[in-house]
């Protein structure tokens, strides 16, 4: 069973409007590369020229931000839940 | 910079969105990152020239006395939702001002805004007037208690449907105060965080106006009227210095913006104007990043009585402490038990029951005038956001209870020696 991955909105249209895709990924990082290659283009809004995820964009491994965790590093396991969530303001 | 213009009808001042980061520019529709380049947040793009050659003094001052008196700064295209939200008092708080050692102090008291009694009603009256022009039927928000109260209020008057997300823990004012207008209400089991990240979920499949989500560029827009009121309120003049509370960073950011925009188109002359920011040490991302001179936010997971402002990975934190760095501010972080003092300082010498995010500003402000970063003679504004009707439970522990007597002078009076002794009279 691979890893679910929550699309948000603006990242749908490399998705072909799919808000939830299944890859195969045993890290984040691998995560990233195996969007890539399901959706070409998308890892570019991801990350930065550097292969680091953009700062306003959050990650969360079934419901835990990676920051919490082990960053792009963060090992995931099949069934896994991952939420990509642009920053949002509060209140 | 080629930014499209959609927004033409013949009021408006605003021709789109642009990334605060990069700059690309968008059409002004229902979106609030820069999905083609960078995933920054986008902001409303205004024409500065249109704006000055239609606003003075003297047409502000001749407005409604609520934030539409400053429509043409603020993002809408035709008739706002207008509830009387805005133009709170700016009260001159001497007595506040002698205990703590300063001579300039003002209380901007967005704890009798109307109609929920919390500065968040400026920024839902600017959501919800644009997401009733850009389409939208239901409206929704992720909300620590105040946005949820003022969501689903203005939606009630609006006529908008609502459906509205809170952390499952909040204050029971904070819940009541949204059940009553009968809006959906999900309370959910985690924090404001998570809540957040739940409802950028919805959003992806859900068709709802989200004021703090897909909405953001305007709602947040609805802050800078916290700058502009205290200008005008001080008599067209900025002050030295400003003290507010910290959650996500919006509000901070947003009343500089307002300082900005009033001096870019003339209305008040220049001046430096320095930034301090308020937190509590339970949640104090920002604060700690301040400390370590750090220019990026490391999330943390909130503990503390000011739930209002408990948002552990605040998305315009890098912003913050960029202003209060430029500006020569500070940022500062109290415990639980300072906020309490605070409420009940501000409480017992203004007059000013505010909640815990208010609690936490006073608290601030203290610690600050006593580490030196206030000079005594500053005209220094605090900007008191809620009320604390809605954050009783903060206080019921740390304030006194009554005398309960019989109705018999000698029971009167014995109670009156008592507490004689308990408040000897200063």
């Amino acid at each position: 069973m691979p890893v679910q991955v929550l699309i948000p909105t603006p990242l749908q249209k490399f998705t072909a409007d799919q808000a939830t895709v299944a890859v195969e990924a045993a890290s984040v990082d691998q995560l990233l590369q195996a969007l890539e290659g399901q959706f070409p283009g998308i890892l570019a809004r991801l990350c930065d020229e550097n292969g680091k995820l953009r700062r306003f964009l959050n990650v969360y491994v079934n419901s835990e931000d990676i920051r919490f965790l082990d960053n792009q590093g963060t090992a995931l396991k099949d069934g896994d839940e991952v939420s990509i969530v642009p920053a949002v303001a509060g209140g | 910079m080629g930014v499209p213009v959609t927004a033409t009808l013949s009021r408006s001042t605003f021709t789109g969105l642009r990334c605060k980061e990069c700059g690309h520019p968008y059409e002004a529709g229902a979106r609030h990152v820069c999905e083609d380049v960078c995933f920054g947040p986008l902001e409303v793009v205004y024409d500065y020239d249109a704006i000055r050659s239609r606003v003075s003094r003297a047409t502000i001052e001749a407005g409604p006395t609520s934030i539409w008196r400053y429509r043409d700064f603020l993002p809408i295209e035709g008739e706002p939702i207008d509830v009387g939200t805005g133009f709170t008092p700016l009260l001159k708080a001497n007595r506040l001002a002698r205990r703590l050692g300063l001579a300039n102090l003002f209380i901007k008291n967005d704890g009798v805004n109307m109609p929920t009694l919390s500065f968040k009603d400026r920024v839902v009256s600017v959501a919800l007037t644009r997401a009733r022009e850009l389409g939208f039927t239901t409206v929704s928000c992720a909300s620590t208690g105040n946005l949820a109260n003022s969501t689903a209020a203005i939606a009630a008057h609006a006529g908008l449907e609502c459906c509205v997300f809170i952390p499952s823990d909040l204050e029971l004012g904070k819940v009541l105060g949204t059940l009553i207008y009968n809006p959906t209400l999900m309370a959910v089991r985690g924090n404001y965080d998570q809540v957040n990240r739940l409802c950028s979920e919805v959003a992806n499949t859900y068709g709802w106006g989200f004021v703090n989500i897909n909405l953001r560029p305007y709602y947040s827009e609805g802050s800078k009227t916290l700058g502009y009121e205290v200008i005008e309120q001080l008599g067209w003049q900025l002050p030295d210095h400003i003290v507010a509370p910290l959650a996500s960073g919006s509000l901070f950011t947003k009343i500089r913006k307002g300082f900005d925009e009033f001096i870019k188109v003339g209305l008040v002359e220049e001046k430096h104007v320095r930034f301090s920011g308020a937190q509590a040490e339970g949640c104090a991302p920002i604060a700690l990043a301040f400390a370590e001179g750090r220019d990026f936010i490391t999330p943390v997971k909130p503990h503390t009585i000011a739930k209002s402002i408990a948002i552990g990975n605040p998305a315009d934190g890098p912003y913050a402490i960029d202003i209060a760095n430029r500006t020569g501010g500070s940022i500062a972080a109290v415990s639980d038990a300072e906020i309490i003092e605070g409420i009940k300082l501000l409480a017992e010498t203004e007059g000013v029951f505010t909640e815990t995010a208010g609690g936490t500003t006073i608290a601030v402000l203290k610690k600050l005038v006593e580490q030196g970063r206030i000079d005594p003679g500053e005209t220094t504004v605090a900007y008191i956001t809620g009320n604390g009707l809605k954050t009783t439970e903060a206080v019921v522990d740390a304030i006194g209870s009554p005398y309960t007597i019989d109705a018999r002078l000698d029971s009167f009076q014995e109670a009156w020696s008592r507490a004689q002794s308990a408040h000897p009279s200063s």
